[in-house]
């Protein structure tokens, strides 16, 4: 196995990886868009009725297997890192697959949809679990913001180290400033320099 | 004589090979720290081509400029793991190479780099 830093010109750069959470429909597609450098790829996983990897298909013909599709962009940071957003799927048995993708991640973004509050408490129980940074963003739909911040805040019982910022998902420079709102928040979580 | 409008399999059918095939039914990577997004580049120094598959050939083209796992596997439309036991076939050729390490939790320079090229977009 050739590892960078052996014998070859050539370099391979940095990943990093910021998650995209939320409820059904709370805009995560439309946020990976709007800042992505590239449309949106979909790729996806095979996943066994146990939701654990297989070594063979031999044999398992019978049992049942799915995919679940993940949905991501990418911001080329410069020549050596690469940042991807993945949006997370949305059904709930496909909870293990947050473990991959909240695995040595920046943080995640939790979407909220002020109407359907309660469809962002499984995201936010996860990263709190975990103890992934994450902070909150609601997602304006055509302005309607009924809501204030601490209104939400309050309705999600978060600690009050958690940010809660407003945005527009559909909006490059609104959905900019929420992935630099969850760096510093990041940033803010590690021990002082 | 059979015209093309007697075939049985078209496009919409999807591909006759199915994806497993391609990796003679292996689910299980030799190259176990292959991540969503771990990046892997087409070697300088690439090997004999000629025992390769047409897929591997794919995906040395794809990756003349570096790209993770999850974009492979987008671009050439197979599963992760499909994609994963291909990928690991070539770097055990040592005609892809690949990052030396799996996703950790970014330390503060790489933090402010990330914060400063999101700004910057």
């Amino acid at each position: 196995m050739v590892f960078v830093g052996s014998d070859d010109q050539l370099t391979v750069p940095t990943s990093v990886k910021i998650v995209i959470a939320g409820g059904f429909g709370t805009g995560k597609t439309t946020m990976v868009s709007s800042v992505s450098e590239i449309p949106p790829l979909k790729t996806e996983e095979l996943l066994t009725e146990a939701g654990v990897h297989v070594d063979d298909l031999a044999g398992i013909e019978g049992k049942n297997t799915t995919t679940v599709a993940l949905d991501f962009g990418r911001i080329t940071i410069n020549a050596s890192v690469v940042l991807y957003l993945f949006g997370t799927p949305g059904q709930n048995r496909f909870w293990f697959m947050w473990d991959e993708l909240a695995h040595g991640a920046i943080g995640a973004v939790v979407l909220v949809d002020t109407r359907r509050l309660d469809s962002s408490f499984p995201s936010i129980d996860f990263f709190e679990h975990r103890g992934v940074p994450f902070i909150v963003a609601v997602n304006c739909f055509d302005g309607g913001q009924l809501y204030t911040v601490d209104e939400v805040r309050h309705a999600l019982d978060l600690d009050d180290a958690i940010p809660v910022l407003l945005c527009d998902a559909r909006d490059r420079e609104s959905s900019k400033a929420v992935l630099v709102g969850l760096i510093q928040h990041s940033m803010n979580r590690l021990a002082p320099a | 004589m059979s015209s093309r409008e007697d075939w049985w399999y078209d496009e919409a059918a999807g591909p006759l090979v199915r994806p497993y095939a391609m990796v003679r039914g292996r689910t299980r990577p030799n190259a176990p720290d292959l991540h969503l997004v771990t990046q892997v580049r087409t070697s300088s120094f690439a090997s004999d081509q000629t025992s390769l598959t047409v897929e591997h050939r794919e995906i040395m083209s794809l990756c003349v400029r570096p790209l993770s796992v999850a974009e492979v596997a987008a671009y050439l439309d197979v599963p992760l793991v499909v994609v994963k036991v291909l990928l690991s076939d070539l770097i055990e050729r040592g005609d892809v190479i690949v990052q030396n390490s799996a996703p950790r939790v970014p330390d503060r320079d790489l933090l402010q780099a990330v914060l400063d090229g999101v700004r910057g977009i």
